[in-house]
Parts: C-alpha cells; sequence; structure tokens
C-alpha cells in the first residue's frame, strides 16, 4: 500500500490550517533547507528527477539551474495554480486542503534561485482557493515563514496571491505572467523563457503547485527516496484526477508509473454500473484518448509517450460504452476553440473550423471528406502555432477519429449517434 | 562594427550582421518571405505564422565544441518544426530552406486558413489592388481551398474606430500591426485587441476614439482592407490613380508625399487629388506622415479658389486679364523703386521666394518675411550640416528642445526625437508649460514665460543638465515658438545659438527652427528679413507685394491702422491722414487680406506645380504638379518673374529647375544645388513599395529624390535688433496671455478638410482649472479677452494666471501680451 505524501494531511480536520499543518512536522524542511546552500537545493532537485506536474513535464531541477545566479537581480517565483484542463482538480484540492505545503515548498524555491518576491496566480472561479491562499500566507507572515530575515537567516520573501479572469491560457506561464502584469493574457514569444526574462522582463521561476509541493518531502527525506519511487524517467508521488464513468471519481495520490487499469479498477472502484470501458483521455483533456485496450500502460511521461498519448496533468477521464466519441471530440474541441487567445492564425482559424466540421458530423450534416478534412486540419495545426495549445486542441479530434472512425462515418451515413441511436443532441 | 554571420538561404549565401532577422537577411538578397504581422519598423511578435521556413543549424560536437563535418561540409541539423523567419536571428553556417516542399506547405496552410475567413469583397475593398492578402495568395496560396465552407464568419463592417478611420471587422487578420503601431511608434495606445480566439476584434480605448494624430498610419500598414480613412474609403481603386511625389506643406519637417490623383467623372471629369500618401525618405520621415499631412488637402479642389486676376474697379474687385494685371501692377511697382515692399511667407517655395527677393532688390524695396518667429540668420549658419540624420542620434547624443510642442508643430519630428529618446538619446525639454514629449525626456526645465533666453543662457552651467548638453558628443537644439513672439523667439534663438556655435558644421550638431511654415528656412537662406512693426511698413510703403500671407486676416486690427483701406470696411473709421499703399496680393483664396487688395493674382497651389522647399532641417526638396493648375492661376515664381519683365527685370519665369540653378549661382547656401541633385536616390532600408508592400505596408519607394542638406552660411555678423525688455508678467488682475501653435488649427488648409475641422472646434483659450475658477468659470463656458469671446477648455499644464491662445483659431495674437481676462 502506498503511504501518500502530498496528500497525507488533507483528509484531517482543519488541515488547511497552519496550526495542523505544524503539528504533523509542517515547514521543517524549510528549517533545513536554509542550512544548505542554494547550489545544494537545486543539486538536490536535480537528482531527485522531479518533473512539472503542469502539463509539460520539464525537470524542475534543470528549470532552477536555468535562474541566473548572484544577489544583483530582483528574481521572482511565480506559482501556478490556475487549473483550466478540463478533467484536473488536484491543484484545487491541494490549494483548498494543504496550502502551506505549497508555501514551503514556494520558500525553499525561492530561497534556491534567490528570489525575493513570490506571486500566486490562481483561477479566478477557485473562491475557497483564493480565500485559503490569502489566509495562508498571512499565517505564514505571522509565523515568521514569510516576510523578512525568515527564521533569523538574513532570507527575505513577500508573496502575494493575484485572480485570473477566466482563461485557460493563462495557465500557459507566459500567458500567466502578461495576465499577473496586468495585461492581456497572451503567450509571449519564448525565447526568451521565463528563467532568462519573465515577470516584468526579470528572471521568474514558474511552476504549477503540485510541483512546489513536492519540494519540502524531497529537502526532508532526501533527492534519493523521492527518486526511489517512480520509473526510470518518471519520479515521485502523483496526483491523478479521476473523472467520468467510474464509480469513486476523486484525487488519487499513487507512485508514477501505477497503471492506468489499477488507478480505475482498483482506486476508482471500476466503471460506473459495471459497463464496459470505452476509451480513457489519460491526462487532461487536451492529451490524446487511448482505448480500452491500451489501459495497462504505466502512467508515466515515458510509457504515456510511447503509447501516443502523455501524462500531461496526470487528470484521468474515464469513458464507457455509452459516450459518443463524436460528441466527446466536438465538446472538448469546442472548448479549445472557445479557449484560443487568438493571437496565432492557425490556433485562431483553425480551431473554429475544427469544431465547425466536427459540428457538422455529430448533428448529421458532415460528409465522408468531412472527416479526412478534420485531420487535415489537425495536421495542418499542430507544430505551427505560437504556443504549444495549437499542438494541444487538436488532440481530442485527431485521438478520436483514429481509435473510433466508424463512429464518425455511421453519424455521416446515417444521420445520427451509433451510441444512442439519437438525432438530438444532448449537451451544448 | 557588429560581428558578420554567414548563412545559406536557399542556396544563396549572405553576409549580414549579427542578430538580423530570418526575414531580413532573405530580403536583402531578393527573396521574399511572405509575412503579415511582422514590419521592419516594429518589434516582430510571430503572430501570423505566415513567415515559416525550415531552419538547419549545424551540428556541434558538445565534446569538442567542433561543428560536425560530413563528406566535408558541416553537417546540418533541420528543426523538427519550422521556425518563424521573423523571430528567428540568424547564425552562423545556418541554413535556410524558404521554398522547400514543407515551408510552402504551410505557407499555403496559413494563406487557406485566413482566407476562409476572409470576406473577399476585394471588389469593393479599398485595399484591393494592393492588398498584401491578395498579393501573397496570388504568390503563395493554393488554388483550391480545402475548406469550402458556406457558413463565414460575419461581422460589422461599418465601424468607425475614430472620425477618421473605419474598420471592418470581417477582414480583419487580427496582425496586431495597427495596435503596436500605436503602441511603438505613435506612443499613443488607443488601440487594443477586445474578446479572444475567433473573436478577437479591434477596439479603441480612447474618447474621442481612435484619439492619435498619427492614425493614417495604420491603414498603410493593415495588410488588409480593415482599415481605411473616413477620407479615402471607396474613393477610387488604387491602379485607376497616378501618383506624383510631393512635399508636406504643413510644416517644417517636410515629409515626403505621394499625390494619388485619378480623372473621374464624379467631379466632372477633371483629374482629381484622392489622397496623400507617405513616401519613404528614412532621413526625414521614414515611412509615416502626419493626419495634418494626409488629410488637410481638400484645400487644392476647394471651389473658393481664385481662379482670374481681379483688380479693384470702383472701389470694388472685378475680373482683368492677366496682362492687364501684370501691367498695373509692374507700373506701380517700378513707381515706388524703393518705396515697394514684398512681404512673402514661408507657405512659398524656394523658387518664388527667391524671385521675390530679386523683384524686391531690383527696386531697391525690402524683401520681408511674414513671420512672427525669429532666428532664421542663426538657424542658416548653425543649422544641421549634411550627414545629419534623426535616426542615427542615440547614446552620445544630447537634443534639447526649447519652447516648442513638437507633438503639434512638428509631428513627425516628435516622433524621431521620441525613437531618439528610446535609443539612449538624451532629451532635455525646456519651457514654461507641460508638453508631449516631456514624457520621453530625461530633464525638463521649466521656466516662466518672458524667461526663455535668459534659461537657456544659464543652461550650460546648470548641474546634470549642463553637463548632458556639453559634454554629449553630439548636440541638437530645436527652438520654437511656444509663448513667443518675434522678439521672444529671436533672443531665443540667440541663445539656443550659443550652445551649437562650436559645433558649427559637424553632422548631427546644430540649431533647428521650428517654423510655423514648410518652407520659413528657405525664406531666410534667401535673405527674407522679419518685420516686427507691420502697421509701420503699410503706413510707410508705396507699394506692398504680399504672396501667400494673410496679415488682415490674422490680425484684423491692422485694418483700422491702414486709413484708405479701412474706408473699404466702414465699421473701422479712418484716423491717419497718410496716402494708403497700393496692395498686391498673389492668393489661392480671397483671404481678408485679399480683399483689401487693389490688384489680386491667382497662384498655384503646390499640388499643382514644381518647385522645392528648404526643410527645419535644412534640406531642400522638390515637390512636383499632381493635378492640372485651378483656372488661369501661375505658379509664385512665374507671376514675379512676369510682373519683373514687365519694366525690364529679367528673371526666370518658365521652368523652376532654372530657378534653382540661378539660386545655385548667387545664394551661398545653395551652391551647386540643382534639380537633378535632388532628385537622386539611394537604396533605403526597410524596402518599400515595388512588389514589398506586404512587407512595408503602402508607403511609397521614392524614386523623385531624397533632397540635400543645404551648406551653412558663414556667421552673420552683428545682432539683429532684438527686444531686450522686461519680461512680461501676470499680476493680480492682468493675465498673461501667450501664443501656441495647435496641429489643427482654422488655417487655410484645416478650415477646408471637413472631417479634421470637425476635431478642431472653435476659437478658445486654455486656462489652469485654478485660474477658471478664480474667475468662476467652469470648462466649455465663454470669457472675454481684449474684446474677443471665446470658450474655456481647462488644461492643468497652463501655468496659473496664464492663458494660452492658440494661434489662427480666430485671436489675434502675435507674441505673449498682457490681457484683461474676464467672464463673458
Ligand atoms: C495552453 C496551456 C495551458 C496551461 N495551463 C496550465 C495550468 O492551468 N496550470 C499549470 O500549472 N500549468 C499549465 N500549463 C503549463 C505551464 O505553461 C508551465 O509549463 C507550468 O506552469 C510550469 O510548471 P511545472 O514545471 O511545475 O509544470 C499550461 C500550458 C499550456 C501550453
Ligand atoms: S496557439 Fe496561438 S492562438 Fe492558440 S493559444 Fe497559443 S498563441 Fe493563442
Ligand atoms: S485592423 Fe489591420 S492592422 Fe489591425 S489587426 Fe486587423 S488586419 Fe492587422
Ligand atoms: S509570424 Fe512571421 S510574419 Fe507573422
Amino acid at each position: 500500500m502506498f503511504e501518500p505524501i502530498l496528500t497525507r494531511n488533507i483528509h484531517r480536520p482543519n488541515s488547511e490550517k497552519i496550526a495542523t499543518y505544524l503539528a504533523h512536522g509542517g515547514y521543517a524542511a524549510v528549517k533545513l533547507a536554509l542550512t544548505k546552500t542554494p547550489d545544494e537545493l537545486i543539486e538536490m532537485v536535480k537528482r531527485s528527477g522531479l518533473r512539472g506536474r503542469g502539463g509539460a513535464g520539464f525537470p524542475a531541477g534543470v528549470k532552477w539551474g536555468y535562474m541566473p545566479k548572484g544577489a544583483g537581480i530582483q528574481k521572482f517565483v511565480a506559482v501556478n495554480t490556475d487549473e483550466g484542463e478540463p478533467g484536473t482538480f488536484k491543484d484545487r484540492e491541494i490549494v483548498e486542503r494543504d496550502p502551506h505545503q505549497v508555501i514551503e515548498g514556494v520558500i525553499i524555491a525561492a530561497y534556491a534561485v534567490g528570489a525575493s518576491r513570490a506571486y500566486v496566480y490562481i483561477r479566478g472561479e477557485f473562491f475557497l482557493g483564493v480565500k485559503r491562499w490569502i489566509k495562508a500566507i498571512a499565517d505564514a507572515y505571522e509565523y515568521g515563514f514569510l516576510g523578512r530575515n525568515i527564521l533569523g537567516s538574513g532570507f527575505d520573501l513577500d508573496m502575494s496571491v493575484h485572480r485570473g479572469a477566466g482563461a485557460y491560457i493563462c495557465g500557459e506561464e507566459t500567458a500567466m505572467l502578461e495576465s499577473l502584469e496586468g495585461k492581456r493574457g497572451n503567450p509571449r514569444l519564448k525565447p526568451p523563457y521565463p528563467a532568462q526574462a519573465g515577470l516584468f522582463g526579470l528572471p521568474t521561476l514558474v511552476h504549477n503547485i503540485e510541483t512546489l509541493a513536492c519540494i519540502p518531502h524531497i529537502v526532508e527525506r532526501g533527492p534519493e527516496w523521492f527518486a526511489s519511487i517512480g520509473t526510470a524517467e518518471s519520479k515521485g508521488p502523483k496526483i491523478f484526477s479521476v473523472s467520468g464513468h467510474v464509480n469513486r471519481p476523486g484525487n488519487y495520490e499513487l507512485p508514477l508509473g501505477v497503471t492506468l487499469r489499477e488507478i480505475i479498477y482498483e482506486h476508482a472502484g471500476g466503471i460506473r454500473g459495471g459497463r464496459e470501458l470505452k476509451a480513457v483521455i489519460p491526462g487532461g483533456a487536451s492529451t490524446p484518448m487511448l482505448t480500452a485496450s491500451q489501459i495497462d500502460v504505466p502512467m508515466a511521461y515515458e510509457t504515456l509517450k510511447a503509447a501516443g498519448s502523455e501524462l500531461g496533468t496526470g487528470a484521468i477521464v474515464v469513458l464507457d460504452v455509452t459516450t459518443c466519441m463524436v460528441e466527446t471530440a466536438r465538446r472538448l474541441t469546442k472548448f479549445f476553440a472557445h479557449e484560443s487567445c487568438g493571437r496565432c492564425t492557425p490556433c485562431r482559424i483553425g480551431s473554429q473550423r475544427l469544431y465547425e466540421t466536427l459540428d457538422r458530423i455529430e448533428s448529421g450534416k458532415g460528409t465522408m471528406d468531412d472527416i479526412d478534412r478534420a485531420v487535415e486540419l489537425a495536421r495542418g495545426i499542430d507544430g505551427i502555432t505560437f504556443c504549444p495549445m495549437g499542438a494541444m486542441l487538436v488532440n481530442p479530434a485527431r485521438s478520436a477519429i483514429q481509435h473510433f472512425r466508424p463512429e464518425f462515418e455511421y453519424h455521416i451515413l446515417n444521420k445520427h449517434c451509433l451510441v444512442c441511436k439519437s438525432k438530438e443532441r444532448n449537451y451544448g | 562594427m557588429t560581428k558578420q554571420v554567414t548563412l545559406t538561404i536557399d542556396g544563396q549565401q549572405v553576409a549580414v550582421s549579427e542578430g538580423t532577422l530570418i526575414v531580413n537577411a532573405a530580403k536583402q538578397i531578393g527573396i521574399d518571405i511572405p509575412v503579415f504581422c511582422y514590419h521592419p519598423k516594429m518589434e516582430p511578435v510571430g503572430m501570423c505564422r505566415q513567415c515559416l521556413v525550415e531552419v538547419g543549424r549545424p551540428v556541434v560536437d558538445r565534446a569538442t565544441g567542433q561543428v560536425v563535418m560530413e563528406d566535408g561540409k558541416p553537417k546540418i541539423q533541420f528543426g523538427a518544426k519550422l521556425e518563424t523567419a521573423c523571430t528567428t536571428p540568424v547564425s552562423d553556417g545556418m541554413v535556410v530552406l524558404t521554398a522547400s516542399e514543407k515551408a510552402k506547405a504551410n505557407q499555403r496552410e496559413i494563406l487557406e486558413f485566413l482566407l476562409t475567413s476572409h470576406p473577399l469583397d476585394c471588389p469593393v475593398c479599398d485595399k484591393g489592388g494592393e492588398c498584401p492578402l491578395q498579393n501573397l495568395t496570388l504568390a503563395h496560396g493554393a488554388p483550391a481551398s480545402r475548406f469550402i465552407y458556406d457558413e463565414k464568419q460575419h461581422a460589422d463592417k461599418r465601424v468607425p474606430l475614430g472620425d477618421l478611420i473605419w474598420l471592418d471587422r470581417e477582414r480583419c487578420i487580427q496582425c496586431a500591426r495597427c495596435i503596436r503601431f500605436q503602441d511603438e511608434i505613435a506612443g499613443e495606445s488607443v488601440l487594443a485587441f477586445y474578446q479572444r480566439g475567433r473573436a478577437t476584434d479591434i477596439i479603441t480605448n480612447s474618447e474621442p476614439g481612435f484619439d492619435s494624430i498619427f492614425s493614417g498610419n495604420t491603414t498603410d500598414i493593415c495588410p488588409v482592407g480593415a482599415l481605411t480613412t473616413a477620407d479615402f474609403r471607396f474613393g477610387a481603386r488604387p491602379w485607376e490613380m497616378k501618383a506624383a511625389a510631393s512635399i508636406c506643406s504643413q510644416c517644417p519637417v517636410g515629409c515626403n508625399v505621394t499625390l494619388n490623383t485619378r480623372r473621374e467623372a464624379k467631379s466632372g471629369g477633371k483629374v482629381v487629388l484622392k489622397r496623400v500618401m507617405p513616401r519613404q525618405n528614412e532621413a526625414v520621415n521614414e515611412i509615416w506622415i502626419c493626419d495634418k499631412g494626409r488629410f488637410a488637402h481638400h484645400f487644392t479642389e476647394n471651389e473658393h479658389r481664385l481662379a482670374t486676376p481681379l483688380a479693384r474697379k470702383d472701389g470694388k474687385l472685378a475680373l482683368v486679364s492677366w496682362d492687364k494685371a501684370l501691367g498695373l501692377v509692374a507700373g506701380k511697382l517700378a513707381d515706388a523703386k524703393g518705396e515697394a515692399v514684398v512681404l512673402a511667407s514661408g507657405r512659398l517655395s524656394n523658387e518664388d521666394l527667391f524671385n521675390l527677393k530679386q523683384l524686391a532688390d531690383g527696386l531697391g524695396g525690402e524683401a520681408l518675411l511674414y513671420t512672427q518667429m525669429g532666428g532664421g540668420e542663426l538657424t542658416t549658419a548653425y543649422g544641421v550640416p549634411a550627414g545629419t540624420n534623426f535616426a542615427e542620434m542615440g547614446i552620445g547624443t544630447t537634443i534639447l528642445v526649447v519652447a516648442s510642442d513638437l507633438y503639434n508643430e512638428a509631428p513627425i519630428w516628435y516622433l524621431r526625437l521620441k525613437q531618439a529618446a528610446e535609443r539612449g538619446a538624451t532629451l532635455i525639454l525646456a519651457n514654461a508649460r507641460e508638453t508631449k514629449l516631456e514624457k520621453y525626456s530625461q530633464f525638463v526645465v521649466r521656466y516662466s514665460y518672458g524667461d526663455e533666453a535668459e534659461t537657456i543662457c544659464g543652461l550650460a552651467k546648470k548641474a546634470h543638465v549642463g553637463e548632458a548638453i556639453t559634454s554629449a558628443e553630439n548636440l541638437v537644439v530645436l527652438y520654437g515658438s511656444d509663448g513667443l513672439g518675434l522678439d521672444g523667439s529671436s533672443a531665443l534663438a540667440a541663445a539656443c545659438a550659443e550652445l551649437v556655435k562650436s559645433r558649427a558644421g559637424k553632422p548631427n550638431n546644430g540649431l533647428i527652427g521650428v517654423w510655423p511654415r514648410a518652407n520659413d528656412q528657405g525664406a531666410w537662406e534667401l535673405g527674407f528679413k522679419p518685420v516686427a512693426d507691420l502697421k509701420a511698413v503699410f503706413q510707410k510703403a508705396n507699394v506692398v507685394y504680399i504672396a501667400g500671407a494673410d496679415p488682415f486676416g490674422d490680425n484684423p486690427e491692422l485694418t483700422s491702422r491702414i486709413p484708405h483701406h479701412a474706408s473699404r470696411i466702414p465699421q473701422h473709421a479712418s484716423r491717419s491722414t497718410h496716402p494708403a499703399p497700393f496692395i498686391i496680393v498673389q492668393e489661392l483664396f480671397l483671404t481678408e487680406t485679399a480683399k483689401l487688395a487693389d490688384v489680386i493674382l491667382p497662384a498655384q497651389a503646390v499640388t499643382e506645380r514644381e518647385g522645392s522647399f528648404t526643410s527645419g532641417e535644412r534640406r531642400a526638396q522638390r515637390f512636383y504638379p499632381a493635378v492640372p493648375a485651378r483656372g488661369q492661376s501661375r505658379a509664385d515664381f512665374v507671376i514675379t518673374a512676369q510682373i519683373a519683365a514687365e519694366f525690364g527685370l529679367e528673371l526666370e519665369g518658365r521652368f523652376a529647375a532654372r530657378v534653382m540653378d540661378k539660386m545655385a549661382a548667387t545664394v551661398k547656401t545653395f551652391a551647386g544645388i540643382s534639380y537633378r541633385e535632388l532628385a537622386e536616390t539611394t537604396e533605403q532600408w526597410p524596402i518599400v513599395g515595388r512588389g514589398d508592400l506586404y512587407y512595408g505596408g503602402t508607403t511609397y519607394e521614392n524614386k523623385q529624390g531624397l533632397g540635400v542638406i543645404l551648406a551653412l552660411s558663414p556667421s552673420p555678423t552683428g545682432r539683429g535688433a532684438r527686444g531686450e525688455g522686461k519680461p512680461l508678467r501676470p499680476d493680480e488682475d492682468h493675465w498673461l496671455a501667450v501664443p501656441v501653435t495647435r496641429l489643427y488649427d482654422l488655417g487655410i488648409t484645416v478650415a477646408t478638410s471637413a472631417l479634421l475641422k470637425a476635431r478642431t472646434g472653435g476659437a478658445h483659450i486654455l486656462l489652469h482649472p485654478d485660474s477658471a475658477q478664480k474667475l468662476g468659470l467652469a470648462a466649455g463656458e465663454q470669457v472675454e479677452l481684449n474684446g474677443n469671446r471665446l470658450e474655456v477648455r481647462l488644461d492643468p499644464t497652463v501655468p496659473v494666471m496664464v492663458a494660452l491662445v492658440p494661434r489662427s483659431m480666430g485671436v489675434p495674437i502675435a507674441g505673449p501680451m498682457v490681457a484683461k481676462i474676464k467672464a463673458a
């Protein structure tokens, strides 16, 4: 039985309170970290093998190493709590139930890279999350974990919360920085990367909060311990948000490398009503879906890649046989078309056209050419957009057609759905 | 010198300086990579994805740091993804494929995306025929779209962003060039994107909408017909129009422009001026013009233009033949001899002024410049010499601007100084009030009105500012007449000249006058002298020959001092017993001055004839005829030559080029200059026009001449007379009223351009809110100033107890004056 690490406290009463956190060993890692040199800490994170949990899976220690050294420059840490990816609800659980764990990670990260200011960017709709962040930060100040001369170490760190206004793209790190600066949330041209020129043009370390939540544990229990969990290229614990047609949807913290089958059938209680599994989106709505036959794949960066998908945020959407895949592709593409920032041509126009093509097929107005057209559109958008959103938005449609083409054909030929046999559209 | 980098683009080797973007490196060797969002004058953004190319880089062995060789050549690794040529800088050994199958496929794809959502209303689109989207589709697009959709996304096609610019939302391809122009170049961030994704829209966030004096430029760089000018939209198709090179006559910058004309049924089969477009001159206006230059061109076609000579008969002006008019005028002048006075303004060309001066000299009379700004003998001696270019100024250069509101007086200089400051030049703004350019300045020197010259005299000794001036590698001083009249500006010019004297002749150093008119500098170069007391002139002279000036319109009070003429206007009683002078007026319109004339000679507009202007930077530049002359009007220099011929003085009256030859032979600063030389051009960067309109916009390529900066004249000896009186100060109940210049005034060019006139409003003064409160006035209420009723506008940058009185806005003001102001 895997011992939860990141979620070990969340079921305790008042788990969000600083007193609870302190009573269970909280902030011990900060004390320990402040006795080490920044370089030692960066080295530890590198050795731990921790990779970003925000979706891209970039090695955290390497990113820390990219931050310019030296005290002369103002540097920032930006904490990504935007969590816009459909299917993902792990970050919300963390801020609502254990925000101090993240603050502790932020303090250590800031100390390691020499940042004196941290900004939390949080999705505007996380009303409780915002409250919890604000309260937690205030308490951390009161206990001397934030502010001037933290725990007598001479290290200063200020931290505050900024609410987003509701845009998926603002989760993309450079769009988030624009938004933090009070501007329209458009992605920026890279390079320069945030570590070179981020917030207000200054070096900025951007992390997802689950990534940051891992840091105190790495410091306390050592990088070797952390690296002992998981697979060759995917280390440590991961919170999997499981949703869809399962009996027990929710967040499950498990070591990376656990199979999809185990998560769905052992932890999430199997498929609702004992029905047959049809497909799984393994890493959030923007990752390619897998078929029922692929669920023995271990949930790790490298294995999912080999299976033609991505670990993404580790958000698992389970779809049983009652699901229309045409509708699924249509609905998800609609979301992405709506969330395209509009900055670049292929994403702005392509996503809309892709949605319209799927919509035509779904509503029985499509022609057989439309399927190839959708595939062509997806190919055309992928790889030439300004930011990674373009490559992401084509995944639902492309993978649905790849795995379930007959369903699309059925829609076109019979002008109704293979699954529900209905012409009516059930949802928007 | 920057490091050179060698790379290969489509098999051609090219060496460019480090940091050059692939798109520009390619352009330099004639390879056109299609772009929409990229513009060579703005920061790259990589948004439209049109410029994707394949990029390969030499493989470097990590261990040795050496380039890996393969078959004797460096091994090149191509990236999995295409890269945007507009954002990727070149690197050594790079290999770029702009036309590989992969690159072409993606270029086709982007065009296809854009076109699936484009209204394709080319047949009624103003951009049709000069449209980057059309051109690039022809060059790179697919013959058929794979995505044929009935459903186009429709959007509003008639959105006025402001009075001058309209937006067609369907046509916009969201390249953000317009937004970026306003943000980066104009520094007036009044446009923005609204909404996101496919709904992304251009909006204006200023009140009034699109509140910028550079707005027209966005229509040049918009790569589709989304932005059009209210002045031109649906006016003509680009291919129907002819182009004539010209120089903007609105201010001393001397922007190079192209006049587009068309013969049209709508105008009774006449050739008419349809629009004014910028023409590239990187040393003058780059590829921009201001909205006044673009839209204030309607004076040419105005129905009230004078078309025939008129002479006074029985107290009334009546038509006469040219022969008769010339004979009459010549007779009077010949009789008057030394008692004849020529009064001309910098609205006239070099050729006109040269002939007028020759005529005055021939008669032994005076050639006076109608101006309220002095110091031209100093700009002629200490002006900026050849080799000067604001575009080259940056770190090491100090630019001092004194008593000038460049935003209003010379908008393109405003842009260029802003950019120089952004490149690191030290900008010092000295004025009694805050002006817009201050935002970009490093130092602000605030003085009280009246202390201008004294302040500048003491400037070099002041800490910090003084060092910035004295230790600068290059120093340019621009002075104007903000708050000043002839005396004050002359004294100020002398003070400014002291700062640059020792640098005379060094490129990028010198004194520049921010003159009110396009060719004031030319008038000074040609020997015209300013006149302080016009009344005295009219009281003394026998004949006054006025060309291109309206002294009685500007100052109605003058009328009452001219006895004989005052009797023509019954409400002004005559008090003097002196005989009145014979007045000859050479004009475009029946101005107040023309109404008092004995003979009126109709002149041609700048758009109708050949000639040259000398800009404030002392650059002589040629303009060319664009439309046929109105009625029987003649060019000023021709008229003057014909008058002179009547009494036997031989002046060149046929070819403007020959007048220039004579000027070159007799006027030192024009020595050696010829029309041919003025028409010379060299290669300019960025490349514009030709097939490159997708790159630089619809600005015109300059094939007609970049002009020549005049030589400096020897230092003037002795000082001109100038008022050394005590500065005027406001006190308890006396206000200080000072003149200022507004871009949009009620001068004839704006008054005849309805769109701009609507933006101008009526006669007004500007007061500090506290001053207004003292008078018990709110914004919009009326005051009385020396008998004139005016609207009050509030402006917190005006000093207390001072009233700013805009020139040419209905209130005569020649210089600062102490005035009584009260609520009306
Ligand atoms: C379109 C898009 C949306 C994203 N949304 C989020 C998000 O909501 N939360 C998040 O943590 N990262 C998001 N990311 C990833 C971030 O750009 C970035 O990689 C991450 O915050 C870095 O933190 P990490 O290294 O800890 O994962 C998004 C990326 C893209 C391209
Ligand atoms: S791919 Fe382009 S339009 Fe889409 S979100 Fe990224 S930058 Fe915006
Ligand atoms: S209006 Fe023109 S310049 Fe502005 S974003 Fe649209 S297409 Fe580009
Ligand atoms: S992305 Fe290069 S021109 Fe638009």
